[in-house]
């Protein structure tokens, strides 16, 4: 006779739990009597905003092993389900109306993104190494349709076979990866993990090589160089709220597993550090040395946001120091917050611009004069990539300020150094963007979507206003979202 | 640690080398007379039709993977139903959601109009 499952455990993957059911629920509903697609939209939209509100109600609990230590509920996984809900929320608001006048709207489309981000949320809330594997499919296999919905055009379902081949490959490293830190350490559930490094009866060298094969498989769906070359043609091909989307939720998911598994059972495997330096360093100079020469505003987003993995990446580096990981981990949340927020923005102006599904409207040019007829628009554009820049009000300062010090704690100077060069280097690109809405002249063409519009005011005005008042507290909040088992 | 696996080792160095040795044998020592009749692709006689590099419907792709989804189900139903005695009646509600959740697939898979054939 089992154990059955408690209601402990139910409680503990609450939003989970109602998402899942609310989207198979809803994938029967449309295929069998919603008409209009757009009812499906609402009522996916409905589910993350109860979603959201179970997940705020798990805040200020004691941290939960659930369902015989395959999950967990701690405070770090809550404040990143709450925020994928509100991403899944600000996914769809930004694709239906682009869905919809592109000719491409399908019921599913908002069916997946709901399984997508359950694959998300469970990410956050891994504590057993098979749960790492079933949480990265079940985000990725969505995505990867998503990023050929566009069909049948050329280049979304080039991006979509390019991703999905990729990721394959990237789930292979991670499942050896896997199997091989089981050889080390002859247990698959992470806390009984710790136990057994702690005691010394790990073996070392293949232990070291599982974790190498596992950041291998999270580096490819967080983008770091080297293993971000599908991320430009895949941002470019897909339909952009899915590429906006794919750049802010699927990178939180990523750095959510690898904080779990660096901070909390790799400490021991120092001898990465030096591989996560280079990473690092590769991706913010490759990142941001190669969107000066973009000339597309989605594959310049691309190219951004693997120079912005690698500033994130860059505060993981002081992983296997006990003092300072708890300061990485508040140090990345705080800078996924205002990353997530200037990218919803960003990828949510490109939408308004693009007229034709990638067709007109994408080019840097296309930008000209915008400040003259949508100075709201523009403004909001400009907060985003002062944020992306990391100039002082905005909330993308703070983050930058609180990776860097994270850094040069650590005492990698030399990283730090990097870090602040290359986002001088950054500013070349992003200011362009702001110096051709204000000062050339243009006739931009804007869609009038008013919840894209309002989406996009909205996430302008807390990169703004988060960064003016609210900073500190927001980084004392993500201190408090310490990782913990038990 | 690794002694134990050493039959193995051997097991396989000698298997392949006899593979090896015997497919050698017959190349070198056989009589090769090869007609038009032996080089035809089947030894039974039947003519082929066409190229073998067909492009086939993709709906076999579509079937085969929807038989592959339900056929995994069975594989899972089958343990439990070997101990669903002693699993009670919470092993029988884990398999009635199970059953579930793929009964939402196939349900939509149906509307959808994937069994159909044309």
């Amino acid at each position: 006779m089992t154990v059955p499952v408690t209601w402990q455990d139910v409680a503990a993957l609450l939003p989970e739990f109602f998402l899942v059911v609310w989207a198979s629920a809803l994938l029967l509903l449309d295929v069998f009597w919603i008409r209009e697609k757009r009812t499906t939209a609402w009522l996916s939209a409905l589910g993350f905003v109860v979603a959201l509100v179970l997940a705020v109600g798990q805040m200020g609990r004691a941290p939960l092993l659930a369902f015989r230590g395959m999950v967990i509920a701690d405070a770090f996984s809550v404040f990143l389900v709450a925020l994928f809900a509100l991403s899944g929320l600000v996914g769809i608001l930004l694709a239906q109306d682009y869905l919809a006048r592109n000719g491409i709207e399908r019921g599913e489309f908002y069916v997946l993104l709901m399984f997508s981000v359950v694959g998300m949320m469970l990410m956050a809330r891994v504590a057993d190494l098979v749960m790492i594997f079933l949480a990265l499919e079940l985000f990725s296999l969505p995505l990867y349709v998503m990023t050929g919905f566009a069909r049948p055009r050329a280049d979304s379902e080039e991006a979509a076979l390019k991703y999905f081949l990729l990721g394959a490959f990237a789930s292979g490293f991670m499942a050896f990866g896997i199997a091989l830190v089981y050889g080390a350490t002859s247990t698959t559930s992470l806390p009984h993990m710790v136990d057994v490094i702690q005691a010394g009866e790990a073996d070392l060298a293949l232990l070291t090589a599982g974790a190498a094969l596992v950041l291998t498989g999270l580096g490819f769906k967080i983008a770091t160089v080297p293993f971000h070359m599908w991320t430009p043609d895949v941002y470019h091909g897909a339909p952009s709220p899915v590429s906006g989307f794919m750049a802010a939720t699927a990178k939180m998911a990523g750095f959510a597993a690898l904080l779990r598994l660096f901070v909390l059972v790799f400490p021991v495997v120092a001898d990465l550090t030096p591989v996560l330096w280079a990473l690092a360093a590769l991706s913010m100079v490759l990142g941001n040395v190669a969107a000066i020469a973009q000339r597309n505003i989605k594959r310049l987003l691309a190219y951004s946001s693997i120079a912005h993995a690698g500033y994130m990446l860059s505060a993981a580096v002081a992983f296997a120091d006990p003092h300072l990981g708890p300061q990485a981990v508040a140090a990345i949340l705080f800078y996924l917050v205002a990353y997530v927020l200037a990218t919803f923005g960003a990828w949510g102006v490109v939408i308004l611009l693009e007229r034709r599904i990638g067709q007109e409207g994408l080019l840097l040019e296309d930008y000209a004069g915008l400040s003259r007829q949508y100075p709201g628009l523009a403004a909001a554009m400009a907060v985003f990539m002062l944020s992306f820049i990391g100039v002082p009000p905005t909330l993308g300062f703070f983050g930058k300020f609180y990776l860097f010090r994270v850094v040069l704690d650590a005492g990698f100077v030399g990283l730090a150094l990097i870090g602040v060069l290359t986002s001088l280097v950054s500013a070349y690109y992003y200011l362009r963007v702001v110096m051709l809405m204000y000062m050339k002249p243009g006739e931009p063409i804007v869609r009038r979507e008013p919840r894209v519009q309002a989406t996009v005011l909205a996430a302008a005005a807390l990169t703004l206003f988060l960064g003016l008042t609210a900073a500190s507290s927001l980084y004392a909040w993500a201190t408090e979202a310490i990782l913990r088992f038990g | 640690m690794l002694w134990q696996y050493v039959p193995i080792a051997i097991m396989l160095v000698l298997s392949m080398g006899l593979a090896a040795l015997i497919v050698a044998l017959g190349h070198l020592v056989g009589p090769s007379r090869p007609t038009h009749r032996k080089m035809i692709p089947y030894e039974s006689g039947m003519v082929p039709i066409g190229p073998g590099m067909r492009r086939q419907p993709i709906r076999f792709y579509r079937i085969a993977m929807l038989f592959l989804l339900f056929d995994i189900e069975v594989v899972f139903l089958l343990p439990w139903a070997v101990v669903s005695r002693k699993l009670g009646l919470f092993g029988f509600i884990e398999a009635l959601i199970f059953i579930a959740i793929l009964l939402v697939g196939y349900l939509y898979a149906w509307k959808g109009g994937a069994l159909e054939w044309e």
